[in-house]
């Protein structure tokens, strides 16, 4: 079995949410993690909070946050079990980040250390 | 309490004490020493009472008893006072004499103690849950026998086998350093845990067995909650647990046996006090930002103590489930969990989900999938019931799954 990390990406983490809207995207978060942990197949996984973010660039200046020059950002990550990639676009297919016009989800295979 | 029932009843709650206290002073290596001279103990009481009377006091008669056997032994005995009485001796000063201390304090530690020897990582699960049952909660081998529905010899030969690697692990009977208390702590939760879940859904027809192993399972936490030490969260969370399961317990059975299921229960007879206690130690266990498999558990048992259907109810127990299965995968919460999601999203989507799972060896997914199909699709329904049946082992279950078919055909 591989693993495959699914990254959320946002299209525009300045959008500001009400908490009502969070707590329902909250809410159906766990509901697709759910679904993947009960087939056994869920790994690990976090979100990634917007608020005091830093991006360091490569003249090493610091700036607040990774919004305003890039403009899609990582709303976090999780690591699934799947057999192929095709299986892994699948769990990723139902993420609640997708219901967002312009957001993606990102899938990568996790490296094996052997 | 006269004679007939006074000695089982003391057996019960005194074996386990005495031979505690001797093993602790003798090591773990010599515990068939001090369960040979507690049954010695018993067996004098049953002789001397049966013609002399219950004494006064028959449990300070029994630890007299029990210390003057334990001393004879070591004075009898050339090797065992050599070997073993000399380092006692050694440790405990001046008196000539191995103190034999069966006072409440040290019965309570030496029983914490052996506990956490029990439950040592060396030994395999189902040795620890044999020895727990024995040592501490005072189970005859036929009970032992009787509630993993096995016969005498397995059970001897496993407790023998357990007590042998105890030996040789040289798991000494004491308090882990309190560092690794935490560590120790989540394998004694496991084993009472599964002691509880043993007798809970226990196989054996006998009643009083079934309920004995539960609410012995229970005394453990509640022994682990005594002391500063071990009264942590995830065990406070594990005794709540255990007290909302244990509640249902008066309505789970019918009069000739048949298990009730939850849907069906008859909610008046559930114990009100145990279901109090339950919420009484769930908010103890919120304390700190620990959460366990037994806080979610013991949440998700929570809202099944509330038998109207709302979609609060069912849609905190969802996400308590996809918490849960995030933390630790097991077929049971992935199939709990479909259910609860057909109470919220609905039968149709549930379906969808419970595809997902794959389980098709286990009956009870197919037992899920029948009751999702009911009323939906009904040929559907039937042949998953029909797939059910034949995958089920026990007369409970197949009575259970017979009963939804014959609704259908």
């Amino acid at each position: 079995m591989n693993e495959f990390v699914l990254i959320m990406r946002h299209e525009d983490g300045k959008k500001i949410a009400s908490p009502e809207q969070m707590q329902e995207w909250m809410k159906q978060t766990m509901d697709w993690i759910g679904s993947i942990a009960a087939q056994n197949k869920f790994v690990s996984g976090t979100g990634l909070p917007f608020d005091d973010a830093r991006v360091v660039k490569s003249d090493k200046t610091v700036i607040n946050g990774p919004f305003g020059d890039i403009k899609e950002t990582i709303g976090g990550f999780i690591t699934v079990k799947a057999e192929t990639i095709e299986e892994a676009v699948e769990f990723a297919k139902g993420c609640p980040v997708l219901q967002g016009e312009g957001n993606s989800l990102e899938i990568r295979q996790i490296a094996k250390n052997h | 309490m006269n004679q007939p029932e006074l000695i089982p009843h003391l057996f019960r709650t005194e074996f386990r004490k005495i031979t505690t206290v001797l093993c602790k002073l003798f090591g773990i290596e010599h515990i068939e020493i001090a369960e040979d001279l507690a049954s010695e103990t018993f067996l004098a009481a049953l002789e001397t009472w049966t013609y002399k009377g219950i004494p006064e006091n028959p449990t300070a008669w029994l630890y007299t008893v029990a210390k003057n056997k334990a001393r004879n032994y070591i004075k009898r005995n050339k090797l065992f006072s050599e070997k073993i009485a000399v380092s006692l001796i050694k440790s405990q000063s001046e008196s000539q004499e191995p103190e034999i201390d069966l006072s409440n304090q040290n019965i309570e530690d030496s029983q914490l103690q052996m506990l956490f020897a029990v439950c040592h990582p060396s030994l395999s699960t189902e040795s620890q849950i044999g020895l727990s049952l024995r040592i501490l909660c005072g189970l005859g081998i036929d009970e032992i026998a009787n509630a993993f529905l096995s016969n005498k010899e397995t059970i001897n030969k496993r407790l023998l086998r357990a007590k042998e690697k105890l030996r040789l692990e040289k798991v000494a009977i004491e308090f882990p350093p309190a560092s690794e208390i935490p560590a120790r702590l989540e394998n004694v939760l496991r084993t009472i845990y599964l002691l509880f879940n043993e007798g809970y859904y226990s196989e054996t027809q006998d009643t009083i067995l079934r309920e004995d192993l539960c609410l012995e399972a229970m005394r453990l936490a509640y022994m682990l909650l005594n002391n500063e030490k071990t009264n942590t969260t995830p065990v406070n969370a594990l005794l709540s647990l255990m007290c909302f399961h244990a509640s249902r317990f008066p309505s789970r059975k019918s009069d000739n046996g048949e298990i009730i299921l939850y849907q069906e229960q008859d909610e008046s007879l559930w114990d009100q006090e145990l279901i109090s206690k339950g919420v009484y130690y769930l908010n103890q266990s919120s304390r700190g930002n620990l959460l366990t498999k037994y806080h979610l558990e013991a949440s998700i048992a929570y809202w099944h103590t509330i038998k109207n259907d709302t979609q609060k109810k069912w849609g905190n127990i969802l996400q308590l489930y996809n918490h849960l299965l995030q933390l630790e995968y097991s077929p049971v919460a992935a199939l709990n969990r479909t259910f609860a999601l057909s109470k919220v999203k609905g039968k149709r989507a549930a379906i969808l989900e419970a595809e997902k799972l794959q389980l098709v060896n286990n009956h009870y997914y197919f037992t899920l999938l029948g009751e999702l199909y009911n009323d939906l699709v009904n040929q559907k329904a039937i042949e998953n019931f029909q797939k059910a049946l034949a995958l089920a082992k026990t007369q409970t279950d197949k009575q259970t799954i017979s009963k939804f078919l014959s609704g259908l055909l």
